[in-house]
């Protein structure tokens, strides 16, 4: 059994991903968790890669990595009041959120190991940016103009709220 | 030996209930946001995944995470809006403090 490239470029995002984003949520020190959320992003990123879909991984890579990760850590910075103040949480909290994600995990993890996917194999290659371009122009059936417009509304609306609620007064 | 779908999943599954025991235990509101957008992110593997390797010929699950990041994106942007103008307001933003924006 020889192990390809593909595999090992896996078994390394795999890696990163479970152990930052079980460190992102474990971490004391806030900072430390937007930048081990930032390694998850990159893997996501890497994982889209080598599902073929590098227009999402680049999408992945500008909007999470690029833009929401900057803006936690100046948001961050802007709200830290005492850097020696860490965060004390509650023993019995720790033990039932924990008891809770496990078991939680335990159950999608069995189903999702146990339950047949029917026969399936990775086909295809690259996706055609000129298909995405236009399904997501078109009108017609499977095609997106009606999300996308949506999606723009969505964006203006945010913008505004978001500097009506943080202009000051 | 072929990098099969439940790999993904499972990968994506731990990611989400990460982000579900950060949601119940971090008592900091951007530690909660950090959590939260844990969560969106396995999704939009899930739904990658799920169209990349069952239905290679459709493009749902593309259009769906990538609708999905656009959507997280500006939810991200409203609630750092409103944290850094509660950290105006009452110069703190640890939960428990909340309750004081009511009076």
């Amino acid at each position: 059994m020889e192990i390809t490239i593909q595999e090992t470029v896996f078994f390394i995002l795999a890696a990163v991903i479970v152990g930052c984003s079980i460190l992102a949520v474990t971490t004391r020190r806030i900072l430390r968790a937007a930048t081990y959320l930032l390694f998850v992003l990159f893997a996501t990123a890497g994982i889209y890669f080598q599902l073929n879909y590098s227009f999402l991984g680049a999408v992945q890579l500008t909007v999470y990595a690029g833009g929401i990760t900057v803006l936690y850590v100046f948001s961050i910075l802007l709200t830290s009041t005492d850097n020696r103040h860490i965060e004390k949480i509650k023993r019995s909290k720790v033990f039932a959120g924990l008891i809770a994600a496990l078991a939680g995990a335990a159950i999608c993890i069995f189903i999702t190991v146990t339950h047949s996917f029917g026969s399936y194999h990775l086909t295809g290659g690259e996706l055609p940016v000129d298909a995405i371009g236009k399904a997501l122009m078109g009108t017609g059936k499977y095609q997106y103009l009606l999300p996308f417009e949506l999606i723009s509304v969505l964006l203006l609306a945010c913008i505004v709220g978001g500097i009506l609620i943080a202009r000051k007064r | 030996m072929e990098i099969r779908m439940e790999y993904y999943l499972i990968i994506s599954t731990i990611m989400l209930f990460a982000g579900i025991y950060g949601f119940f235990t971090r008592r900091n509101l951007l530690a909660v946001l950090i959590s939260v957008e844990l969560m969106l992110n396995s999704v939009d593997i899930n739904f990658a995944v799920f169209n990349r390797y069952l239905f290679p010929e459709a493009m749902e699950g593309f259009f769906f995470a990538l609708f999905a990041i656009g959507v997280s994106a500006a939810e991200t942007a409203v609630a750092i809006a409103i944290i850094i103008n509660i950290y105006r307001n009452i110069r703190n933003i640890q939960v428990k403090k909340l309750g004081t924006m009511k009076h």
